[in-house]
C-alpha cells in the first residue's frame, strides 16, 4: 500500500507470500502431531526459520524442540522489533546503515547450506535463484518465490 | 475503519489460514514417496528464491549493491564452516561498511 496499491491487492499479495507457510505446515504436521488449540499455536509460529531449523535436526524430538524454540523466538522478537520500529523508525533510520539488508539473506544462506547434500540440491538451489530473479521484474511480489515450488515438483518427480 | 486496517487485518487472517490449512492436511495424503521427495526440496527452493530476491531485488529492479558483497562473505564463512552468528554478523558488517563508506 506504501507503493500505492489497494487494500485488496495488499491482502492478495500477502496471502501469496504466506502460501509457502502452508507448505511448511504440511512438513511440520506429521512431526508435531498436535490438535485443537495446540495446532492453532503451532500454525501461528510456522515460518521459514522455525521449519528450517526443525527439518535440519536428526530426530523428531529435536525437530519439535527446534520448531518451538525458533518459532516462539521469531514470534517474540519479530513483534517486539516491529513495535519498536513503529515507535521510532526514524531513530534507527535506514536498515542498510546497520547491514541488516544483508543479514537477512545471509541468515537464510546459513539455513540452506546444511541442506545442500548432493549435486542435485546445488542445481535445484541455483535454478530456484535464477527463476526467482528472472520473474522479479515481470511478476507481482510473491510470484517469483512461490512458483519455485514448481521446480521442487519437477526435480522431485524426476528421480 | 481505514483501508490500511482492512489490509492489515485481512492479510493477518489469510496469513494464519495458510498456516492452519497446511497443518490440517490429512497425513495419509502425504505418505507417498514422490510427495516426500518433493517436500524435501521445498525448503531448498523457497529459501534459495528468498535469498536471491533479498540480495538482488530492489522493488522490481535487479541490482548489485552492498547486499551482494555481504551475502558473498556469508557464503565464504559457510564454506569455512563458521558458526551461524559469525555468518550473519560478517555479512552485516561487510554490507554496512560498503554502504556507509562508498
Amino acid at each position: 500500500m506504501g507503493a500505492g496499491g489497494s487494500a485488496v491487492s495488499a491482502i492478495a499479495t500477502a496471502t501469496l507470500l504466506g502460501f509457502r507457510n502452508a507448505l511448511y505446515g504440511l512438513q511440520m504436521a506429521p512431526i508435531l502431531k498436535v490438535k485443537g488449540l495446540k495446532r492453532i499455536l503451532a500454525a501461528q509460529i510456522t515460518i521459514d526459520e522455525s521449519t528450517a531449523v526443525a527439518t535440519l535436526q536428526e530426530n523428531d524430538a529435536d525437530r519439535r524442540r527446534g520448531f518451538y524454540v525458533t518459532g516462539i523466538g521469531v514470534f517474540v522478537f519479530w513483534n517486539l522489533f516491529t513495535f519498536l520500529g513503529a515507535l521510532g523508525a526514524s531513530a534507527i533510520g535506514d536498515p542498510a546503515v546497520w547491514g541488516l539488508d544483508a543479514a537477512v539473506p545471509a541468515a537464510f544462506c546459513g539455513l540452506i547450506w546444511p541442506r545442500l547434500k548432493n549435486k542435485t540440491h546445488f542445481i535445484v538451489s541455483a535454478v530456484a535463484i535464477a527463476w526467482a530473479l528472472l520473474l522479479t521484474p515481470i511478476t507481482p511480489a510473491g510470484i517469483p518465490i512461490i512458483t519455485t515450488v514448481l521446480l521442487a515438483v519437477i526435480f522431485g518427480l524426476k528421480k | 475503519m481505514s483501508a490500511i486496517w482492512i489490509a492489515v487485518l485481512g492479510a493477518s487472517f489469510t496469513a494464519f489460514l495458510n498456516k492452519y490449512i497446511g497443518h490440517s492436511v490429512p497425513e495419509k495424503w502425504l505418505n507417498r514417496p514422490s510427495f516426500m521427495r518433493i517436500n524435501a526440496l521445498v525448503p531448498i527452493v523457497l529459501l534459495s528464491a528468498l535469498v536471491g530476491v533479498q540480495t538482488f531485488a530492489n522493488k522490481k529492479d535487479l541490482v548489485i549493491d552492498q547486499r551482494a558483497a555481504g551475502v558473498l562473505v556469508a557464503l565464504v564463512a559457510l564454506k569455512f564452516k563458521a558458526p551461524f552468528p559469525v555468518v550473519v554478523i560478517s555479512a552485516a558488517i561487510t554490507s554496512a561498511a560498503i554502504y556507509n563508506w562508498f
